[in-house]
């Protein structure tokens, strides 16, 4: 392989990886909070879908950009309405909400089928992006990867450093002995959720404006769920999200490369790569059950009702 | 003398139920405040209400003589008011640093605070490490960062929820001293116990609550265990008669449970290993096991009842029969029978009816009497019915309804019925975790002496309790549970509560042996 | 603001089990009336189109039996997953795999007919559905993955292979080079129920078959008492001497096999071949419909006529008002939403109210 293919391989790889980590860090925080939410995929197309749609009507990426993750938030606080407030099952809420999400983003989307998308454009420095092999991979990327990036950063610091994420933290291990000592159980909950919402919607802007940069039906294709898996795989640790993400970002590009060279192998089965990687990937991170349960949070997927 | 809190008049309801009646509580500057009552006599709501918690329907609380509404714990704190939890409102997967940082609502760096706390828990005899994860600590360890966090508050008024019902006789003691050290310094305690000779011991003043409402007022000091207890129960509560006492001998006697070289490595994160046990129980016998929580007495239980199974079939036997590798209901058809420490959720499902869950642990000790229809396994609802009234008349178990859901009795109701689905089969041996816990008092006076007569008709039985003078009471022998090791039985009438102690403490009976 | 709290109720008021849904059904319809007049159609008209019309014709019955099929024969068996806390959301998955496996046989044996090849067909379609969610099952049981994800990814998987299939190895040598296989001979296609009238197919028949056996089993039997102990308390199951693993077997392979037979029976009945996709999504409509249900399979077949009708509806919705057929999928979330929204009322108190006006008393906080 030559340093050009290898430049560009790396360079899909970061892009294919970039919903990945964003959706899985937004779902990381949900789930330090102790609630499980299977509406990630969901959240992401109505993403992609609003923030094509402002883009198209603003005729710039960048109020995409800012749009689908507001759409984001908005649409998780359903969710958070149900499971915080209501106290519903949270597994059976959040696949209504990818139901939801799909339904809507379908029947908002019907008018795009078909038009060209406005494309968020990758950086450009002179100089700096110019500089052989790693110019681009450093500096010429997409805005949204920086964002992606920046927030692993943030999320660690925050989750470890600050007292709002002890907070967080707290909550997540034992939401009994947080109402206790007076903390605001509901509030961190939903706050979280819409952070997990506005995440997975900046995601999804990424499908549509920068990855594909067109609206289909459907474009999520399952990656809202492989970001659930890479929490799990990360156990809930942020920079081991980076790491996750780009690892499935890799094996997607992989099966792209190898379908694009003609390997023998039916597309069909290389595009089945990535779930089957999923798979494999959970199995083996759980079967290390002793580790896996230590960094679980203690009530991901309990609801909480304070008696009175 | 001033008072620092008073309260007045408080009511609250939960639904049909008055939890406090117009309650009034006054505690003066730098005394021990006992608050005694039953479990369930309204207590905790009463507490809950001074800490922010709940808020009363009616009636006001008064601090330093100004009307005060405690909205929240953090106004509570605010105020000066302090708590430290009978269940401890701790987090496991943090640590001692960030449990402490938690409860505090300004915070410095966690270092700064971590060794404030080291040096505050070393001038008041607390020593702890504040790196460690809560989730590795002992309960007593947990209490301590309790207490300590609560003291960094520097309140003025400490409310302490039954703190010693999970330390050895020597820990409460070292407590003691912590808060009559607390009291010279001129803090006010709210000593919330059941334990009457605690309570004679530190208090000279307490208020006592049956039923949500105030029925006394005393001097703990100049009244006997005995009148407490009366004033808490309402009415005389009876002693346990016990039927035949046959000690540690009484080798006539036929060998029903054996258990020879039990070790299991521990099983999740915050699990106890279990280490070479040994059981040998004849009929007619009581082995009471006592230890502080957490040292494997849930670990154990699963151990024998089946709910964790053994390699090897001799480890454990029933009635002579290798049952090692055997689950619960191969177990229960050799005669033995089970009780868990935990009611709702392990002993019984609370979405169920009481007949379903009569049917949970008989299904198939009992199964031609409840089961019809060959592989069908169609469910005989009329036979359980009429088991379910033989056992609510048998234990009086209150409830409202034919056949209700199991959550809608009281705590002490569903255990009486969960004990009584068990004695109702007439088992061999019974192996019961805290059958008395959370039970009011007239309840378990009659818990235990059904087990005595159970034991009285040729059963014997192994108990597991924290409450030391439950085992003293119907046990013939003691052994102590701790670090997952249990010791040698020592026969009830040659033991002492400071040796049993020691042994919860981690002392071995050769120490002790050494020490007389 | 305002405030929502809940308090548990002490006790459980029956006729909630059976408002609860009716209301949930209620406000859907409201929120759909209020989704058509945004889109600028007569919202009463609309809703008349959508839920009404398609149940005015004998054909259109038909069609409505032959969309609640699927669901119902998926939807009772993911009761039962659902019951005994398993969360098998790859049903779609076992839907087509099953499909494929019975397929099979009219496929690469066109010249094997007779009385036997259908029986046949629905057997291996049972097995291969029981088969694919043997996964999901195996991998929960041996290393305690999570269910949910591997389900779900194995649809994924299964589509892919579905699509390879069609496109590849059992293309319709004579067909074309369209994306199907051959067309099944006549002793491979699901007889019809009533072929004077419309094309519902004995499918409907095993699903409501299924829903009265799987009822009995749940409400009568020792199976249905141990599928509820272990979903409401693990630890009370294992206690009563339950295997929680047995029991994660039996639930994905029931349910499995039911979703195999819903594949077959819809390709053997309705379309009569395999194609690329076969399925608008019955595997995840399914779960809406188990919840409508409230996991009960005598109301799972009212609640899989429901939600077929909502596929119909949205049909007529597009060719009558102009509306995109994919409000058919916006209203199933609002179902699902609204349904376990109304189920907080059978297990709580809702209590509404306005913050502030309790503090606003003497003094707060520190004196």
């Amino acid at each position: 392989m030559s340093p050009d293919m290898i430049e560009a391989i790396l360079l899909t790889t970061m892009t294919a990886a970039t919903p990945l980590l964003l959706a899985a860090l937004g779902e990381l925080v949900v789930e330090r909070s102790g609630v499980l939410n299977l509406g990630v995929e969901g959240m992401m197309i109505i993403g992609a879908v609003s923030g094509f749609a402002a883009a198209q009507m603003a005729g710039t990426a960048w109020a995409g950009v800012i749009f689908a993750p507001l759409c984001g938030a908005l649409f998780s606080l359903l969710f958070a309405f149900l499971t915080v407030t209501l106290a519903t099952n949270q597994v059976a809420t959040g696949l209504s909400l990818t139901l939801l999400g799909l339904g809507v983003s379908g029947m908002a989307g019907e008018a795009f089928i078909g038009l060209p998308g406005v494309k968020l454009e990758a950086l450009d420095i002179p100089f700096l992006t110019d500089i052989p092999y790693i110019g681009e991979i450093l500096f010429g990327q997409d805005p949204i990867f920086y964002i992606s990036i920046a927030l692993v950063a943030g999320v660690s610091w925050f989750t470890f450093k600050t007292r709002a994420g002890l907070t967080l933290r707290s909550v997540g291990d034992n939401h009994g002995s947080a109402h206790a000592l007076g903390i605001n159980v509901a509030r961190v909950r939903y706050l979280a959720i819409m952070f997990g919402g506005a995440c997975a919607g900046l995601a999804g802007a990424h499908l549509s404006l920068v990855y594909t940069p067109q609206w289909t039906e459907n474009m999520t294709a399952g990656r809202g769920w492989i970001a659930l898996a890479l929490v799990v795989f990360a156990s809930w640790l942020p920079w081991r999200v980076l790491a996750g993400a780009y690892l499935f970002g890799g094996i997607t590009i992989l099966q792209f490369h190898a379908q694009a060279q003609g390997i023998a192998i039916p597309s069909q089965f290389l595009s089945a790569l990535p779930y089957v990687a999923t798979i494999v990937v959970l199995v083996l991170i759980s079967a290390n059950r002793r580790m896996t349960m230590k960094n679980t949070p203690a009530m991901l997927g309990k609801p909480f009702v304070p008696d009175t | 003398m001033s008072d620092l809190l008073r309260v007045q008049q408080i009511t609250k309801t939960f639904g049909p139920l008055k939890a406090n009646d117009t309650v009034d509580l006054d505690v003066a500057k730098g005394e021990i405040h006992a608050l005694l009552g039953e479990n369930g006599a309204g207590k905790s709501t009463l507490v809950k209400m001074l800490f922010g918690s709940l808020q009363p329907d009616s009636g006001s609380i008064w601090w330093r003589e100004s009307r005060v509404i405690i909205k929240n714990p953090s106004a509570a704190r605010a105020l000066g008011i302090g708590m430290v939890h009978q269940h401890f409102s701790l987090f496991d997967s943090l640590t001692v640093a960030e449990n402490i940082a938690l409860s505090l609502d300004d915070t410095g760096p966690l270092k700064d605070l971590a060794s404030k706390a080291e040096e505050l828990g070393k001038t008041y005899g607390l020593e702890l490490n504040p790196d460690a994860l809560v989730g590795d600590l002992s309960v007593g360890e947990r209490q301590r960062v309790e207490i300590i966090r609560c003291l960094l508050q520097q309140p003025d008024l400490i409310i302490l929820d039954e703190p010693t019902s999970v330390l050895t006789p020597q820990e409460a003691e070292k407590l003691f001293d912590t808060l009559r050290q607390l009291q010279r310094e001129g803090k006010s305690i709210l000593y919330i116990s059941h334990r009457l000779d605690e309570v004679k011991l530190l208090c000279a003043r307490a208020t006592i609550l049956r039923h949500g409402k105030v029925v006394a007022r005393c001097d703990p000091q100049k009244e006997s265990s005995k009148s407490l207890a009366a004033m808490m129960v309402g009415s005389d509560v009876e002693d346990v008669e016990r039927t035949s006492t046959p000690g540690l001998d009484g080798t006539s006697r036929p060998m029903v449970f054996a258990v020879q070289g039990l070790s299991q490595p521990p099983l999740g994160p915050f699990s106890v290993a279990l280490k070479g046990i040994n059981i040998r129980l004849r009929a007619g016998q009581i082995l009471g096991v006592a230890g502080v929580a957490g040292n494997g007495q849930s670990e154990l239980f699963d151990a024998l009842s089946g709910e964790e199974t053994q390699a090897q079939p001799g480890v454990i036997e029933i009635g002579g029969q290798a049952a090692g590798r055997l689950g619960p209901n191969g177990r229960r058809k050799l005669g033995a029978a089970f009780a868990p420490e935990e009611r709702m959720g392990h002993a019984a499902v609370g979405n169920m009816s009481l007949s379903e869950n009569v049917f949970l642990s008989r299904h198939a000790s009992d199964a031609s009497a409840y089961k019809s229809g060959g592989i069908l396994g169609m469910i005989r609802q009329n036979a359980l019915t009429k088991t379910l009234g033989r056992i609510v008349n048998a234990m009086d178990v209150r409830k409202s309804g034919d056949n209700p859901r199991a959550a809608t009795l009281s705590g002490g109701n569903l255990q009486k019925l969960v004990l009584g689905r068990e004695f109702d089969r007439k088992p061999k041996i019974l192996i019961f975790n805290q059958p008395t816990w959370g039970v009011d008092a007239g309840a378990a006076a009659r818990i235990r002496q059904t087990i005595i007569d159970a034991t009285g008709q040729g059963a014997a039985a192994l108990v597991i309790s924290q409450d030391l003078d439950e085992l003293f009471e119907i046990s013939t022998s003691i052994a102590v549970m701790h670090d997952g090791h249990l010791s040698e039985p020592i026969a009830t009438e040659v033991a002492t509560r400071n040796q049993i102690g020691l042994l919860m403490g981690g002392a071995s009976l050769d120490q002790l042996d050494v020490a007389a | 603001m305002i405030r929502v709290s809940l308090e548990r109720r002490q006790r459980r008021i029956p006729l909630l089990g059976v408002v609860s849904p009716l209301l949930a059904l209620a406000i859907t319809m409201t929120i759909g009336a209020l989704m058509f007049a945004a889109l600028g159609k007569p919202p009463l008209g609309a809703l008349y189109t959508y839920f009404i019309e398609p149940l005015t014709e004998i054909w259109s019955i038909h069609e409505l039996l032959i969309k609640a099929t699927p669901l119902i024969l998926i939807a009772v068996g993911l009761a039962v997953c659902f019951s005994s806390n398993n969360w098998n959301i790859g049903a779609e998955g076992q839907f087509i795999i099953g499909a494929v496996a019975g397929s099979a046989l009219p496929v690469l044996m066109p010249d094997l007919t007779g009385p036997l090849v259908l029986p046949l067909m629905l057997l291996m379609g049972i097995a291969g559905g029981a088969a694919y969610a043997a996964i999901p099952a195996l991998l929960k049981a041996r290393f305690h993955t999570n269910e949910i994800l591997t389900s779900l990814m194995l649809v994924y998987v299964a589509q892919l292979f579905l699509d390879w299939i069609v496109r590849g190895p059992w293309r319709n040598p004579e067909g074309f080079n369209f994306p199907e296989t051959r067309s099944f001979h006549a002793d491979a296609i699901l007889p019809e129920i009533a072929s004077a009238s419309g094309r519902a197919h004995l499918g409907f028949v095993f699903a409501i078959i299924a829903a009265i056996a799987i009822w009995f089993m749940m409400s009568r039997t020792m199976k249905g008492f141990e599928i509820r102990v272990l979903g409401q308390s693990p630890r009370a199951g294992r206690f009563a001497g339950f295997s929680h693993r047995k029991m994660v077997f039996f639930a994905f392979l029931l349910s499995g096999g039911l979703a195999g037979l819903a594949g077959i029976s819809e390709v053997s009945g309705a379309i009569g071949q395999l194609r690329p996709t076969i399925s608008p999504g019955y595997g995840f409509t399914a779960i809406i419909v188990a919840f409508l249900g409230r996991l009960n399979p005598l109301g799972i077949i009212a609640a899989g006529l429901i939600l077929a009708l909502s596929y119909l509806g949205g049909e007529a919705a597009q060719i009558s008002l102009g509306v995109s057929d994919k409000v058919a999928a916006v209203f199933q979330g609002l179902i699902l939403f609204s349904v376990l929204s109304c189920d907080t009322l059978i297990n709580f108190k809702v209590r509404v109210a306005r913050v502030g006006a309790a503090a606003s008393a003497p003094q707060e906080g520190a004196a």
